[in-house]
């Protein structure tokens, strides 16, 4: 019973945040209710038993990314957007394509009635279970993974160079 | 069917009597709890408003000053006066501020630096009147996890508030700290898996528990002293003096440069709360560094039971008084990093130190088990 109130309260915050995130005109508004969908979804997280998951989307989403993302906008000091009728490519192919989409969803809950819900908790969220799965189950996507976001870091540290200056010469 | 229909009401009858027991253990949580909420955050507040005085007379002394002496004795009460005095000054909104960012920053920093104390045992398990209470607000698995989450937060009042105030010092002071504070996170959070290696657990009272006993009988078992985790100790002290914005790490309020940083533009009640948050992440990283790398409430029992129950929330209590006043001695000592100093010695010393730290005990935990 908690938990249905907890999960109804926490997901009406997500999709308030997620909807006012469309609506607000200024980034940083933006910004801010992403960090409240990140934050309700690791809520909905703690409620499913996934801890672990939990946590780690608040420390590095929430705590991090989203950081890096209200920096960037202090530091450009990007103003508040004009509001424009739309483009007519949203309006075209958009709205239809939405209207699809969640039919699509609809019809696939509905045609699912039969299965039940997993209940709160009864998943495997605690970080042990996670790790094993990590460093056991999955290792090869997961250091697979790693390299990637490796790959990343360099092409941003390419990127970030100057193009004429040799490496490691400090500036003036 | 009669059968059937007795089997049902008997069963309803226990489901009942459970739900009834159920109803009055909740209740008593709610109430234990809340009380245990109340008391948690009235002796934070006043631990906050006193570790300001006890700057403020350290540092004195530090400097051959007197510090606070007017207000009571050796100005004891000083706390009190300035708190009396920040609700009764003018609350300026400066103009061109954006005033729900303005408004929300203060609350967002001192709301996050007040969560914290949530998951932080202070002690052992204590009997009152029957019932067997820790001493904490709540004992979750992922403890640890939870504070470095709660702390990680905090980042955006001090952000917010530098960018809302509209002023060029507030946005520098504001660019600083988020930068500082991210950067610094990462070696922090690093410093601490080695402690969770050897301890295999998230929750800090098993944290704790994983420190009882002693080394040939005269060297405590704290993590400081074993598998190397001194060095995780310097890495997790200095990330954490940075990730509170304390000296040598305050470039985001340097008075030098930025007046006073991201918070310039703030005065009265909103001001006092930065000041606040400030000072209850000071005592968090207190808090966890005895937790995690001194043994946390361990010391010697001695006494009737009843000092036995106190001695070891005193013993707590000392030691983040000793990392209080370390604080404030590197404070009144230690003059500020340069920005770069301060960017190549998070990223170029700090993480590759915590990384090897990492690999090092990793390696031990390894061979051991």
């Amino acid at each position: 019973m908690l938990h249905l109130i907890l999960f109804v309260i926490f997901g009406g915050f997500c999709v308030a945040g997620a909807v006012n995130l469309l609506v607000q005109r200024h980034p940083i508004n933006s910004a801010l209710s992403l960090v409240v969908v990140m934050g309700s979804l690791a809520v909905e997280y703690l409620l499913l038993g996934a801890e672990f998951v939990a946590a780690v989307q608040v420390i590095v989403y929430a705590g991090a990314i989203m950081v890096l993302f209200v920096f960037v906008i202090m530091l450009l000091n990007a103003g508040e957007e004009e509001r424009t009728k739309g483009s007519r490519v949203a309006l075209l192919f958009g709205i239809p394509g939405m209207l699809a989409g969640s039919v699509l969803i609809g019809w696939v809950l509905l045609e699912r009635a039969g299965t039940r819900a997993v209940p709160a908790g009864a998943l495997p969220g605690a970080p042990r279970v996670i790790g094993w799965l990590l460093f056991h189950d999955f290792l090869l996507p997961f250091e697979v993974t790693s390299i990637l976001v490796l790959i990343a870091v360099m092409g941003a540290v390419v990127l970030a160079s100057h193009p004429g200056q040799k490496h490691g010469k400090k500036e003036g | 069917m009669r059968e059937r229909g007795r089997d049902a009401l008997a069963t309803t009858g226990e489901t009942l009597a459970l739900l009834r027991n159920k109803a009055l253990n909740i209740s008593t949580f709610i109430v234990v709890s809340v009380i245990k909420t109340v008391v948690a955050l009235f002796v934070l507040l006043t631990a906050v408003a006193y570790s300001v005085w006890l700057e403020r007379k350290v540092v004195g002394h530090i400097q051959n000053r007197w510090g606070p002496t007017r207000v009571g004795p050796f100005g004891l009460l000083q706390p009190l006066a300035d708190g009396v005095k920040f609700l009764f000054k003018e609350d300026l909104t400066p103009p061109h501020v954006y005033k729900p960012l303005y408004i929300a920053a203060p609350m967002i920093a001192v709301v996050f630096a007040l969560t914290s104390i949530a998951v932080i045992p202070i002690g052992n398990w204590v009997t009152i009147g029957g019932l067997h209470i820790p001493l904490q607000i709540t004992d979750v698995n992922i403890g640890l996890l939870i504070i470095l989450g709660v702390t990680s937060l905090g980042v955006y009042g001090v952000a917010l508030a530098g960018w809302s105030s509209n002023s060029k010092y507030s946005l520098l002071g504001g660019l600083r700290a988020s930068a500082q504070m991210v950067s610094y996170e990462i070696s922090l959070g690093l410093s601490l898996v080695g402690v969770l290696m050897l301890a295999g657990s998230f929750s800090l009272r098993d944290i704790v528990d994983a420190q009882s006993g002693t080394f040939w009988g005269f060297i405590p078992r704290w993590n400081i002293f074993y598998g190397g985790q001194f060095i995780a100790f310097f890495i997790y002290l200095s990330s954490a003096y940075a990730e509170t914005n304390r000296i040598p790490f305050d470039l985001p309020e340097a008075e030098t440069e930025l007046v006073a940083g991201y918070h310039t533009e703030y005065s009265a009640m909103k001001f006092a709360m930065f000041f606040m948050a400030e000072y209850a992440n000071m005592i968090t990283v207190a808090a966890v560094a005895s937790l995690l790398f001194l043994g946390g409430w361990h010391g010697p029992l001695f006494g009737p039971p009843a000092l036995r129950a106190i001695l070891p929330v005193f013993w707590f209590v000392l030691r983040i008084f000793g990392f209080l006043f370390v604080y404030i001695w590197v404070r009144g000592t230690l003059p500020r990093f340069r920005y770069d100093q301060l960017m190549a010695f998070g990223w170029k010393f700090l993480l590759p130190l915590a990384i090897a730290n990492l690999v090092i005990t990793a390696a031990i935990v390894a061979v051991k088990s």
